[in-house]
C-alpha cells in the first residue's frame, strides 16, 4: 500500500465515523458561545410554540375571577393577571403568536425582497434605476412609522399586523440582495446560461438566487427578531394583535402599567419573554452571519 | 464641495416627491374614502350631508391630480389643513408637541454617544476577552429589550427605590414644562425616557465604534506610534479614536432621524404628549389627515438628516466629495 493510499484510507475512516451530534453541538458552544446560546433560546421558543397545548397548564384565554392577581407560586408558576388568567400559559401560547407573526412576515418579506432584488440586478439599466429610486422612497420611512401607516389603513388584527411588518422588510432585503446579485451577474456562467437560450425566470431562479443565499439568510434571521419586536410594539400600542389572543406585547398593555406596583409579575415576565426571544434571534443571527460571511468575521 | 451639496439636494427631491406620492395614495387605497370610513366605518348610520361636508373640507370631491398638488403645496407652505379629530390646524397641533420630542431626541442621542464610544473602544482594545463579551452582550441586549418594557421597569424601579429609601414613593412629573421655565422639573421628567431610548440606540453605535476601532488599530501608523514609544493612552485617544469616529458619526446621525420612530412607543409608556403619541392617537382615532401629515413630516426629517450626515461626512473626509 502506497502512502497516498494510506492517506485516502485514513480520510475515509475519519469521514466514516462522523462526529455524533452532541460533539458538533459542543464544538459550536466552544467556538461560538454566544451563537450557541442564541440557538438554544430559539429552540426552546420553537418547542414552546409547537407543544403549547402540552406545556401550558391552563387555558390562556380563560378568565378565572377566583384567582385574580395571584403572585407566582406552585399553582400559578408566574402568577395571574387582573382577569385571573395564568401568565405562564399566556407566555407559552404567546410564543406561538410571536413566532407565527415573526416567521411569516420575515419569510414573505424577504422572499419578495429576494426576487425583486435579484431581478433588478439581472435586468439592470432603466428598470434597475427606477427600482432603486422606489426602494429609496420606501427606505425613507422608519420601520414602525410605515407599519403604523399600514395599520391605519387596513386595521388591526393578526393578519394585518403581518402585512404591516412584511411591507417595510421588502425594500430592506431587496437592497442588500441586489448589491450581492450585481457581483453574481458579472460571472460568465450567467452569460453562458443566456447563450443557451434559458428564460429570464429560469436564470434568475435557478442560477442567480442560489448564489445570493448567504446574504439572504443573514437578512432573514435578522428579520425574525425584528418582526417579533415590532409585533410586540404594535400590540403594546393597542394597534397590533387584539385580545383575547395571547401575545406578549398585549400582556404589557393596560393592566401591566396599572398594576405594576402591586403585581410586578404582570409586567416583568412577558417583557423577559420578548427580550429573551429577540436576544436569542439576534445572537443566532450574528453567528449565522459570521459563518456565512467571512469578510465580516471578527468584526 | 458646493457641487457635492447641490448634487445631494437634487437627489433628495425625487425621494421626497416619491414619499409624498406614496403617503398620498396609500390613504386613498381604502375602499370608499376616509370620510365614509370614519363616519360610517363602525356600521353606524351616517348622514350623507355630513359625509359630503367632510369630503368637501378635505377636498376629496376634487380630481385626484388636483388633490395631490394641493397636498404638495400644503407640505411646502406648512399648511396641511385641519385635524379631523380636534378641528385645529395640523401644524399647530404638531408645534405644541415638537419641542418635547426634539428635546428627548437630543438627550437620547447624547446618552447613546456617552454609552457607545467608551464601551465600543474598550471592547475593541480588549477584543475576545471577557470584557469584550460582556460589552457585546450588553449592546445586543439593548436592541433586544423593547423600550416600552424598559420604560415600565424604570418607573417601577423609581417607585420601589424611593419607597424604600425615602419612605414615600416619588413619580416623575406628568406635565411638561419647558427647560427654560423650570430646568429641574423638566429634566426630572425627561431624563428617564431619554435614558431608555438612549440605551436602545447606543447598541448599533457601540458595534460600529468597536469594528471601526479594530480596523484602525491594525493600521501601520498605529504600529509606528507604538514603535516610537508613545503612551498607550495617547495612541488610543489621539491616533486611533479620532480616526475611527467617522462611521460612528454617520450611524449616530441616522439614528437621530430614526429616534422619531422610536419615540412612538417610548412616549406612550411615559405618558408624554409628544409627536409620537400624537401619531399613535391619530391612527387610533382614524384621523387620516393627521396621520398623513405626520408620516410626511417624519420622512422629511429623516431625509433631511440623512442629507446633513452626508454633507458632514464629505466635509470630514474629502475623498468622498471627489469620488
Amino acid at each position: 500500500m502506497s502512502i497516498a493510499e494510506v492517506q485516502v484510507e485514513a480520510e475515509i475512516e475519519t469521514f466514516a465515523d462522523k462526529d455524533p451530534w452532541y460533539s458538533v453541538a459542543l464544538d459550536l458552544i466552544k467556538r461560538k458561545p454566544l451563537g450557541a446560546a442564541g440557538a438554544f433560546i430559539v429552540l426552546i421558543m420553537i418547542f414552546m410554540a409547537l407543544f403549547a397545548e402540552l406545556i401550558a397548564p391552563y387555558d390562556p384565554e380563560l378568565n378565572n375571577y377566583e384567582f385574580m392577581l395571584v403572585g407566582p407560586d406552585w399553582t400559578f408558576l408566574l402568577g395571574t393577571d387582573q382577569f385571573g388568567r395564568d401568565i405562564f400559559s399566556r407566555i407559552v401560547y404567546g410564543a406561538r403568536t410571536a413566532l407565527f407573526v415573526g416567521f411569516v412576515s420575515a419569510f414573505v418579506g424577504s422572499v419578495i425582497g429576494l426576487i425583486l432584488g435579484v431581478s433588478s440586478a439581472y435586468f439592470g439599466g432603466k428598470f434597475d434605476l427606477v427600482f432603486q429610486r422606489v426602494m429609496d422612497v420606501f427606505m425613507s420611512f422608519p420601520l414602525i412609522i410605515l407599519a403604523l401607516a399600514v395599520v391605519s389603513i387596513f386595521g388591526t388584527g393578526t393578519q394585518n399586523v403581518i402585512l404591516a411588518i412584511t411591507i417595510p422588510f421588502i425594500p430592506r432585503c431587496a437592497r442588500v440582495v441586489r448589491s450581492n446579485a450585481l457581483a453574481v451577474r458579472e460571472i460568465p456562467y450567467i452569460d453562458a446560461a443566456r447563450a443557451c437560450g434559458y428564460s429570464h425566470t429560469r436564470i434568475i431562479l435557478k442560477h442567480m438566487v442560489p448564489n445570493v443565499m448567504a446574504p439572504y439568510l443573514i437578512m432573514f434571521t435578522a428579520f425574525v427578531g425584528q418582526a417579533i419586536l415590532l409585533e410586540a410594539s404594535l400590540s403594546y400600542l393597542g394597534l397590533g394583535v387584539q385580545e383575547p389572543v395571547p401575545a406578549w406585547g398585549l400582556m404589557l398593555q393596560g393592566g401591566a402599567e396599572e398594576f405594576a406596583e402591586s403585581a410586578p409579575w404582570i409586567p416583568i415576565f412577558p417583557g423577559v419573554a420578548i427580550s429573551l426571544a429577540v436576544f436569542g434571534f439576534n445572537l443566532f443571527g450574528d453567528a449565522v452571519r459570521d459563518v456565512l460571511d467571512p469578510k465580516l468575521r471578527s468584526r | 464641495m458646493y457641487n457635492y451639496i447641490l448634487k445631494r439636494i437634487l437627489l433628495m427631491i425625487p425621494t421626497l416627491f416619491g414619499a409624498a406620492f406614496l403617503v398620498f395614495f396609500l390613504l386613498r387605497l381604502i375602499p370608499g374614502d376616509v370620510c365614509e370610513l370614519r363616519l360610517a366605518g363602525t356600521g353606524l348610520y351616517a348622514d350623507p350631508a355630513e359625509i359630503e361636508l367632510c369630503q368637501e373640507k378635505l377636498g376629496l370631491n376634487q380630481p385626484m391630480i388636483v388633490q395631490f398638488f394641493d397636498f404638495l403645496i400644503g407640505i411646502v407652505t406648512f399648511d396641511l389643513g385641519e385635524s379631523m379629530w380636534t378641528g385645529k390646524p395640523i401644524f399647530y397641533e404638531m408645534g405644541l408637541r415638537f419641542e418635547l420630542s426634539l428635546q428627548i431626541a437630543i438627550m437620547a442621542t447624547i446618552t447613546s454617544i456617552f454609552i457607545a464610544i467608551p464601551l465600543g473602544t474598550i471592547s475593541a482594545i480588549k477584543q475576545d476577552t471577557w470584557i469584550d463579551y460582556v460589552v457585546r452582550t450588553f449592546s445586543i441586549a439593548g436592541i433586544a429589550i423593547p423600550s416600552f418594557w424598559y420604560g415600565i421597569l424604570i418607573v417601577l424601579g423609581i417607585l420601589i427605590f424611593t419607597q424604600s429609601w425615602f419612605g414615600e414613593p416619588w413619580m416623575p412629573p406628568l406635565d411638561y414644562v419647558p427647560i427654560w421655565v423650570d430646568p429641574w422639573r423638566n429634566l426630572s421628567q425627561l431624563i428617564w425616557p431619554a435614558l431608555a431610548t438612549g440605551y436602545r440606540y447606543s447598541a448599533v453605535a457601540t458595534r460600529m465604534t468597536r469594528s471601526a476601532m479594530l480596523e484602525v488599530l491594525r493600521e501601520d501608523y498605529i504600529r509606528t506610534a507604538r514603535a516610537k514609544g508613545l503612551l498607550e493612552k495617547v495612541i488610543i485617544n489621539r491616533h486611533a479614536l479620532k480616526n475611527s469616529l467617522l462611521p460612528v458619526v454617520t450611524v449616530i446621525g441616522i439614528e437621530f432621524a430614526f429616534l422619531m420612530g422610536g419615540l412612538v412607543v417610548t412616549e406612550q409608556v411615559f405618558n408624554l404628549n409628544g409627536l409620537g403619541k400624537l401619531f399613535v392617537d391619530s391612527v387610533m382615532s382614524s384621523d387620516y389627515a393627521m396621520t398623513q401629515a405626520l408620516v410626511m413630516v417624519v420622512v422629511m426629517v429623516f431625509v433631511f438628516t440623512n442629507f446633513l450626515v452626508d454633507i458632514m461626512y464629505a466635509w470630514l473626509d474629502p475623498r468622498i466629495r471627489y469620488a
